[in-house]
């Protein structure tokens, strides 16, 4: 099936920018929280220098010769750990992988003592996956190595954001005032975390929808408490998807259902699968977008996933480029 | 023998008698032998002057609710640095609940405290009884064994009585004792896997949250029971404005019912959880030493507690010293275990209040003396209390002296708090156990 | 700080019409060519020695823009990174004569980065370098093929070069270090 393809005349602008000086305060990436508009313009310039290597035959540039970056993750994960692995390698950086869940070197012991002994053995980068809410917070307080979250629980995923933005900026040009839905698990989704306060800093209108059970019941509280505007919270998929530029289904884990926070799966298709029919209600050139892995015939039917709308592939490219582009940005430049 | 002791021109403030003026106190032979007129006591042989000028001076603290750790988690606490913490804080009496390992739900294990205390604890300690064997919740202790041993109360504290049922049997069966059942109210259905308050900061931590209703649902079952079997009933670290509210309404009913609060809720919210200094959210943690359980809650509440001490709707102040090791602290928020380890930082905490004019300096006392005396009762004498005659319990504090808080400093194993590196104003210069000084602050 | 003009726009255009005719005369005719801007100054510059390139041998040279940035050896102690900037040349490089055009030539690191990126994306058959000023100071054996003007300097000046399409107008300038009192009285 054909996919669209990013908008071109809007991709590389024909002017000449004036050289400027980053403006990253960054050491670490653990959510974009603190990230300004500034700064997240940074990484999407830079993930765009980044695709572009990722276009030749030989995808290797050498600015992280000489440098270990090590991907530490405790939840299993095929495409981000990947993903971060070749955005590593394609630096030149080299690589070490520490799947927690197996390793012996962490099995049993505390977090913090492995990541001293990951910065003990030469790490200049953790990439980090947990499944608990701020280990990553509790990890920059005892090593001196650069920190990369790639997921915690289910507060952030910081670089999964960045590349949504990334994403949907190559085909709409811009997020300003972009309706932006996303549909499914809010209250144990860094993704949707994430993307709130990525969003909302590039001006994108929010609309969270999800069955009750799984919207926090500190939601409204939060968004008022951290001063978030254009966020609005629908039970119902109709009014969320009326026309949105850009929806987004979250992945529906089996385990909700058995934990009773949901009557049935059958029940969660019924209301709020994406398919053919309720996508006509957004915008007719609205883009579609999972952070993945897909539940295919849950979340989304197949036919959307795999539709003329579907980016679900390319925000996988995109990802790649997004974490070089991360990856260079934290090298470096600290004061010591 | 301790020396006899004459605590000259401090400002005696014991809310038991109404005593609140400049006054000296004469100690001979482990009690109390006169208060009265500056420069006018009898005098006495062997006296040593303790100088209490600017100082205030008042009946020990009690504490009705601390966790010592022995038996079984010694690497947390013992009762000998537990007992050192409280009298570092100004406490002279403390109440250990029983959840250690094996829990105090046996006779041999309450005297095991009862002579570890002796032999090595600074202060007094009595014990709190367990209401169901091994706090499974399933069978009652023999009430009536552990009361004659000499517990003060009963509490599976750690956890509720889940079951409605045992808990009225409970409630029954410890009536006719005359002593209190100690509940640690919570619905752990519904707070299971919760880490922290349930509300906005938790939604934005991405933390599972303990909501308010899973403490209010069995403050307000308990309450039911109270009602029913009339026993008495003491709500262990009430949280919520709610709870309050339903206490209050119990009380005005005459349900025999009293509630405690910590230090901790009345000064702390929930937003300290995600910043490392008190007020400040530059930086964002998780920081596992505000992780306790209550959960630190929300302003609206804190503004009910203080309203609930001073119309007499929360009977007393009680730590709930929990300390913890610092791997048990230093990891992962959702893995860290709930405690504060608090007998250090009581008395400065409420200071605080005092000296935003929250509350007053009287109130504050009673709730630390003569309110937990009453809720003992009379088996262990007239506690808290400087009553000629009566065991001479007495701490001496500077209501102004500022000092910064460093848990490196502290007696307690325990160093979890979040109120390191805290600017107070007030702290515990001496504290006088049976008439034995058992700490003498030495800071500049 | 003075900041003297060395070079008007006129010199400039003067410079870069006789860098055409030299890249012209040198490679026998304009075929094979691809002209490499550095960025960010080197961009404009390349493309205007393709439009001189353009009238007089009327091929169109191909242009693109090189972003050295991920090839810089300087990574780590560097405190504020520049921002990277996507490459983008539009054809293949093999056995083409690759030009580089820059602004300034001072180090030569900044070229030796360039043909590292460019040897990345191909074989070329050559790779020269045109550069509108060669302030010296050489740290690396390497050396321009076609220079606007040499302007030997010392290490504390700063030669600064405009560029209408970037900073509005076009001239080449010196900044030298304050001497003192004599300065203070203009």
């Amino acid at each position: 099936m054909k996919t669209i393809e990013p908008n071109s005349s809007i991709a590389t602008p024909e002017t000449f920018p004036p050289p400027s000086i980053a403006v990253w305060q960054h050491s670490h990436v653990l959510d974009l929280d603190d990230f300004t508009r500034e700064e997240i313009e940074l990484v999407l310039e830079t993930a765009d220098a980044m695709a572009e290597v990722l276009t030749r035959e030989v995808k290797r540039v050498p600015t992280l010769r000489g440098k270990t970056v090590v991907t530490l993750f405790h939840e299993p994960s095929t495409r981000t750990r990947a993903s971060f692995e070749l955005a590593a390698k394609n630096l030149s950086a080299d690589t070490v992988s520490l799947d927690a869940s197996k390793s012996s070197i962490v099995k049993g012991e505390s977090l913090i003592d492995s990541l001293r002994t990951i910065q003990a053995l030469g790490a200049d980068i953790i990439v980090m996956r947990h499944s608990q809410s701020g280990a990553p917070y509790l990890a920059i307080q005892h090593v001196n190595c650069s920190m990369i979250n790639a997921g915690d629980g289910w507060h952030a995923h910081p670089s999964q954001a960045l590349l949504d933005l990334y994403t949907i900026r190559r085909h709409l040009g811009t997020l300003a005032n972009l309706k932006v839905t996303i549909i499914g698990d809010i209250m144990h989704s860094r993704v949707a975390r994430s993307n709130i306060w990525g969003m909302t800093t590039m001006g994108a209108k929010i609309t969270l929808c999800a069955p009750p059970t799984l919207l926090p019941w500190g939601l409204d509280s939060f968004i008022a408490n951290c001063q978030l505007s254009n966020i609005s919270i629908e039970t119902d998929i109709e009014p969320a998807l009326e026309n949105a530029d850009v929806v987004m289904p979250l992945r529906l884990q089996m385990e909700r259902q058995q934990s009773g926070l949901l009557p049935s799966l059958r029940e969660y298709i019924q209301l709020y699968q994406l398919t053919t029919e309720r996508l006509s209600i957004a915008k007719p050139q609205v883009l579609v977008m999972h952070p993945g892995p897909i539940n295919e015939g849950i979340e989304i039917s197949p036919e959307v996933a795999h539709g003329t709308q579907s980016v679900i592939e390319e925000q996988v490219t995109n990802g790649v480029a997004i974490r070089m582009a991360l990856l260079y940005l934290i090298t470096g430049g600290k004061n010591k | 023998m301790p020396p006899n002791l004459l605590i000259s021109g401090g400002h005696i403030i014991d809310p038991s008698q109404g005593i609140d003026r400049i006054a000296d106190l004469l100690i001979t032979k482990g009690k109390i032998t006169w208060l009265g007129d500056k420069g006018t006591a009898p005098s006495q042989a062997d006296l040593t002057t303790i100088d209490a000028t600017g100082l205030i001076v008042c009946p020990g603290f009690i504490d009705l609710h601390c966790h010592l750790r022995e038996p079984g988690f010694e690497d947390k606490e013992t009762i000998a640095t537990g007992t050192k913490a409280a009298a570092k804080g100004g406490f002279t009496t403390v109440c250990c609940m029983p959840n250690t390992n094996p829990p105090l739900d046996t006779q041999a294990s309450i005297d095991y405290v009862k002579k570890t205390a002796e032999s090595e604890g600074t202060v007094q300690v009595l014990p709190v009884g367990c209401i169901t064997k091994g706090r499974q919740g399933k069978e009652l202790t023999e009430m009536n064994e552990l009361a004659k041993v000499g517990v003060i109360g009963f509490s599976d504290d750690g956890d509720p009585v889940a079951s409605s049922r045992i808990m009225a049997l409970a409630m029954d069966y410890s009536h006719a004792l005359g002593l209190p059942i100690i509940d640690h109210c919570e619905d752990k259905e519904l707070s299971d896997g919760g880490f922290m308050n349930d509300g906005w900061v938790s939604a934005r931590l991405g933390l599972k949250g303990m909501p308010k209703a899973a403490e209010e649902i069995i403050v307000a079952r308990d309450l039911a029971l109270a009602k029913l079997t009339g026993a008495k009933l003491h709500v262990a670290h009430v949280s919520t404005e709610s709870s309050v509210e339903l206490i209050r309404r119990a009380k005005e009913k005459d349900i025999a019912v009293t509630a405690e609060v910590t230090p901790h809720h009345l000064t702390l919210t929930e937003e300290r959880v995600m910043s490392s200094q008190l007020g400040k959210h530059n930086q964002l943690t998780y920081d596992t030493n505000a992780k306790v359980n209550p959960p630190l809650r929300t302003k609206e509440d804190i503004a009910a507690l203080i309203k609930g001490l001073k119309d007499g709707t929360i009977d007393a102040i009680a730590t709930d010293h929990a300390p913890h090791t610092s791997v048990d602290k230093m990891c992962e928020f959702g893995l860290a275990a709930f405690g504060i380890s608090g007998l250090e930082t009581a008395l400065a905490c409420l200071m605080s209040l005092v000296h935003s004019s929250q509350l007053d300096l009287k109130t504050i006392i009673s709730k630390l003396t003569f309110e937990p005396a009453r809720i003992i009762g009379s088996r262990y004498g007239e506690l808290g209390i400087l009553k000629p005659g009566c065991r001479a319990d007495v701490t001496l504090f500077d209501p102004n002296k500022e000092w910064i808080v460093d848990s490196r400093d502290f007696a307690s194993k325990g160093r979890n708090t979040p109120f390191d590196g805290c600017h107070f104003k007030g702290r515990v210069i001496m504290t006088i156990v049976a008439g034995k000084i058992v700490y003498r602050d030495n800071s500049e | 700080m003075p900041e003297r003009t060395l070079m008007s726009p006129e010199d400039i255009q003067r410079a870069l019409i006789r860098i055409a005719h030299e890249i012209v005369e040198r490679n026998k005719g304009a075929k094979d060519i691809v002209l490499v801007g550095m960025q960010t100054r080197g961009v404009p510059l390349s493309k205007r020695l393709a439009t001189t390139i353009q009238s007089l041998e009327e091929i169109t040279v191909p242009v693109g823009s090189l972003d050295i940035g991920l090839y810089r050896d300087d990574i780590s102690s560097l405190h504020l990174k520049p921002v990277i900037h996507r490459t983008d040349i539009p054809t293949d490089v093999t056995n083409k004569q690759v030009i580089l055009v820059d602004d300034v030539f001072y180090t030569g690191r900044s070229i030796r980065a360039a043909m590292d990126a460019i040897i990345d994306l191909g074989r070329p058959q050559s790779i020269q370098l045109a550069v509108l000023v060669d302030r010296g100071h050489r740290e690396l054996p390497i050396r321009a093929d076609y220079v606007g003007k040499n302007i030997p300097t010392s290490n504390n000046e700063e030669i600064k070069v405009y560029v209408k399409e970037v900073d509005g107008e076009d001239k080449v300038t010196i900044l030298s270090p304050n001497k003192g009192a004599t300065d203070e009285n203009d």
